[in-house]
Formats: C-alpha cells, sequence, structure tokens
C-alpha cells in the first residue's frame, strides 16, 4: 500500500522535472542570444557594483537561524506525541488516566524549550533594530505645531503615535 | 498493481500538474482583474474578450525574451534556483485528496496521487525546500540585492514554519492521523444533524487564524512580501532573473497560493466535504458525489485565492521588525496556548 504511494510521488517528481526540461529546452529554441559586457554586468540601480556580491551579512539572521533549529526539532517530537494522545487503542489500554498523563509529559518537554525561547527573547535577540524616523526640516512660515495638530485631529492611533516617537 | 492502476496515476498526475498549472496562470489573470476592479479601473481587457488570453500572452512573451546570465553568477546554482523553486512548489500536490474515489465500469480510480501515511509530515518537508530555491537563487546571482533579499525569505520562512507546524500539532491532536484522505474522511461525519459539516474549523477557529497568517508569510505575499519589496530591494531573491527562470519564480509563486488554498481547504475546510453529502450519495449514486465534491473543494480553494488578492490589495507591508516580532512574540507562543487549549478540550470531553 504505501510502496505505491511513493511510486506515486516518484513518478510526480519525475513528470515535474520532464516539464521543466521541456520547458527550458523550448525557451531555449525560442529566445535570442546576443550578450554584450553591459547586458551581463550586475544590476544595482544602474551604479556600477562595487566588490564581490556575496558578503557577510547581520549575523542576527544566523541567531534566529539557530533558535530554529531548535524549535524544528521541538516540533518533530511533537508530531508522533500527537498522534498517540487522542488514540482510542492507548486511552482503553491506559484507561482515562492517558490524556492527563500524556499531556503532562507534553508540558513537561515544552517548558523546557520553552525557556530556550524565553531566554532569547530576554537577551534581546528576537528584537529586531527598529528604523529611525527622522522628520525632515521644512522652513515654512506655518509652525510644526500647526502641522500636528491637523495630523492629530484627521486620523487614527498610527499617526499620533509617530507623532510621540518624533 | 495492474497496467490500469498505472494507467490510472498517470493520467491523474498529468491532470493535476495541468490544473496547478492552469490555476497559477490565471490567477495572475484574476490578480489583476481583482486589482482593477479594488482601484476602480478595468485591468487587462486587449487580448480576446474580457482580456482573457492575457495569460497566455504573457507567457509568451517570457518563452521569447532574452535571458540574462550575469557574468559573476554561479551558472550551475543560478539555474538551479528557480528550478527548485517551481519542482517544490508542484510537489506538494501529490498529496491532496481531491475526492475519495470514482467507480469507472466496476474499477476504483482513486482521486489522490499518494496517499501517504506521513501526509503532513511530507507538507512541510517539502514546503522547508521551497526556502533552498529562493535561498540558492538569491546567493548565485553574486548581487547584494538578491542576496539581501533571498536571506529575508529564509529567515521569514523558517520562523513562520514554526508557528505553521504547531498550529498543525493541534489539528492532529483532534484527528489522531497525519494522512490527509484520513483528515478529509473525519471532516465528512455529521455536525447539527447535517452529514459533511464536521469541519476541523469549528474546533480550531484559533489555529486556523495562525495557520492562514503563517500561509502568507510563506508564499511571500503581502504584507509579507519583503523577499521581494520593491521600495527597498530593486527586485529581492529574482532582480538578476530573466526570461524563463524569472517565470519560474513568479510562477512558483501563484502555484504556492494555489497549493497553501488546497491545503487550508482540505485541512480546516472540509476538503472534498459539503453539508448533505450523504443525501447527495443516497439519491444520485457515489460517482455525482464525488464530483460535486470536487467542486466543492474547488469552489473552497478559489475562495481562497481570492481572499489571497482581497488581502493583498487592502493591507499595506509590514516593517522587518514588526514581522519578526510577529512570527516569534506573539504567533508561536499562542500556538502553543492553542495546543494547550486542545489538549485540555479533548480531556474534558473525551472522557
Amino acid at each position: 500500500m504505501n510502496g505505491e504511494a511513493y511510486l506515486g510521488i516518484l513518478t510526480f517528481l519525475g513528470t515535474g522535472g520532464l516539464f521543466l526540461l521541456v520547458t527550458f529546452s523550448i525557451s531555449k529554441a525560442l529566445r535570442p542570444d546576443k550578450p554584450d559586457p553591459e547586458k551581463l554586468s550586475i544590476y544595482e540601480c544602474g551604479e556600477e557594483a562595487v566588490g564581490n556580491g556575496q558578503i557577510a551579512f547581520n549575523s542576527r539572521f544566523f541567531v534566529i537561524a539557530l533558535i530554529f533549529v531548535l524549535f524544528e526539532i521541538e516540533l518533530i517530537f511533537l508530531f508522533p506525541w500527537a498522534i498517540v494522545f487522542s488514540d482510542p487503542k492507548m486511552i482503553r489500554a491506559n484507561g482515562s488516566a492517558w490524556t492527563g498523563l500524556a499531556m503532562l509529559e507534553m508540558l513537561a518537554f515544552v517548558f523546557i524549550l520553552l525557556m530556550g525561547l524565553v531566554y532569547a527573547w530576554a537577551k534581546g535577540h528576537l528584537d529586531w533594530i527598529k528604523p529611525i524616523t527622522v522628520p525632515t526640516e521644512t522652513k515654512s512660515s506655518i509652525p510644526n505645531e500647526q502641522y500636528q495638530n491637523i495630523n492629530i485631529k484627521y486620523s487614527g492611533s498610527i499617526v499620533k503615535e509617530n507623532n510621540i516617537q518624533a | 498493481m495492474d497496467i490500469y492502476f498505472i494507467l490510472g496515476k498517470l493520467i491523474l498526475i498529468v491532470i493535476i500538474f495541468a490544473i496547478s498549472l492552469l490555476t497559477a496562470m490565471y490567477s495572475t489573470y484574476g490578480e489583476r482583474k481583482i486589482a482593477g476592479f479594488f482601484q476602480d479601473r478595468l485591468g487587462p481587457d486587449r487580448a480576446g474578450p474580457w482580456g482573457i488570453l492575457q495569460p497566455l500572452a504573457d507567457g509568451g512573451k517570457l518563452f521569447f525574451k532574452e535571458e540574462i546570465l550575469p557574468v559573476n553568477a554561479n551558472m550551475a546554482l543560478f539555474i538551479a534556483g528557480p528550478s527548485l523553486s517551481m519542482l517544490t512548489a508542484c510537489m506538494s500536490t501529490a498529496i491532496i485528496p481531491w475526492g475519495t474515489y470514482l467507480d469507472i465500469f466496476g474499477t476504483k480510480f482513486v482521486l489522490q496521487v499518494a496517499d501517504v501515511n506521513i501526509g503532513l509530515l511530507y507538507i512541510f518537508g517539502v514546503v522547508s525546500l521551497g526556502v533552498y530555491g529562493v535561498m540558492i537563487g538569491g546567493w548565485a546571482s553574486n548581487n547584494k540585492y538578491s542576496l539581501l533579499g533571498a536571506v529575508r525569505a529564509a529567515s521569514q520562512n523558517i520562523s513562520y514554519e514554526l508557528a505553521m507546524g504547531l498550529s498543525v500539532i493541534a489539528l492532529i491532536m483532534l484527528n489522531g492521523s497525519l494522512s490527509l484522505a484520513e483528515i478529509s474522511r473525519n471532516q465528512g461525519e455529521s455536525l447539527f444533524g447535517l452529514s459533511g459539516l464536521n469541519w476541523n474549523i469549528f474546533y480550531q477557529p484559533l489555529g486556523f487564524l495562525i495557520f492562514i497568517v503563517c500561509a502568507f508569510a510563506e508564499c511571500n505575499r503581502t504584507p509579507f512580501d519583503l523577499p521581494e519589496c520593491e521600495t527597498e530591494l530593486v527586485g529581492g531573491y529574482h532582480t538578476e532573473y530573466s526570461s524563463m527562470k524569472l517565470g519560474f519564480y513568479l510562477f512558483a509563486e501563484y502555484i504556492n497560493m494555489f497549493v497553501s488554498s488546497a491545503f487550508m481547504a482540505v485541512l480546516y475546510f472540509g476538503g472534498y466535504n459539503y453539508p448533505g453529502i450523504n443525501f447527495v450519495e443516497a439519491n444520485l449514486g457515489h460517482n455525482a458525489a464525488v464530483i460535486i465534491g470536487l467542486a466543492a473543494l474547488f469552489a473552497k480553494i478559489l475562495f481562497f485565492i481570492f481572499f489571497f488578492m482581497w488581502v493583498r490589495w487592502t493591507v499595506p507591508r509590514f516593517r522587518y521588525d514588526q514581522l519578526m516580532k510577529l512570527g516569534w512574540q506573539i504567533l508561536i507562543p499562542l500556538a502553543i496556548f492553542n495546543i494547550l487549549l486542545t489538549g485540555v478540550g479533548i480531556m474534558l470531553f473525551d472522557n
């Protein structure tokens, strides 16, 4: 039964690969091919690209990836637990105490991992840097407070918050 | 295993491929028409009646465009990126149950390519692979904007994958199975005296809310389209792409949308079940009930695709810190709370 199912998936993968191959070949046969150095250069808003594109980036992404691995493993352990949790066979074999016990065990497990999340949270690894908004100076005969009064008068809470931040 | 079985599966696979590609194509048309409607204009209306041939014209254009392979790009990975994106997007459709089975001249014709008993784990495996398509493509382009877009996509997808997985755990606790066919079957039981209305949404409203938010983030759709945010990153991870490879990236996004709509319909909204399915089966026969069920499933899928577009033209984009905050500090604790709630509920009502 299951062997057949995976054969189906394999056939699906094969069909997908074939589709990609056919589309790429048709596209290759139809399209023009006239490269020149200008065309082949990297597009960075018309500026000439400085240095290599594969630069080192913000290490925050790395911390996020680490926490992700931690939680993904938790998730994998939760899948089989969720299946046996409401399994009638297990409930019949172990009496009504089964669900309570299973729930308690899972809570202990999740609690330990949740501590990890709380730790990362408290350390500030989950707080991304907020952009700092600097209001532009305008030379106008109308004082700034007038504008702010109008903004507050005709807006919801969002603009008010921004004004407080500014 | 006989020859008819394999032939039937092959036909089904080709039909599913055709349908998902067609839906993806016409989603682009639908998106532009709906955008037009929301912004009080017509949308595409030149190619064919009501512009109905527009997706074909767009597809043709992608075939005829010159392809530009940047000099510094890593060629093998540059091609692998969009291919992987496209392939993983299509792969998830393999396990969607489109119906129980059709009875054609006494032969059972099962309307599902593969009924794997680890269905939901399979989805998570395939969806996780989708990140590689974007990441590889963005890195191989050797462009700073592409790399930044790709890194953003990767970190966004992994953040929201967790909350999505946790919300699905609560669903598995209710159904006691990972198989999508069985989850669909469970939802066919009667509720309020009406058969085929035992949908999971009535038991898991919070879980569904978390799931749909995460689905938006996984598909890189507005309000979570930061990986290709044009005001900050030129074009995001596909800045350097052109011709059919760009087409594959764009296509993969629309197929992902179709697939996640299908999963929302199957997991939470009863799949192929509809109110009164037993009545139809008793009066009009099995095949009629299955075909109406297929139509019902497609109606649900199309509604969710419409919902994706509705949100796109209504809600503005998140800022990156807001995105991370929502994923890690709101959705994950909320999803764990949902598991707790479901567990307590099962303990109270089942014992």
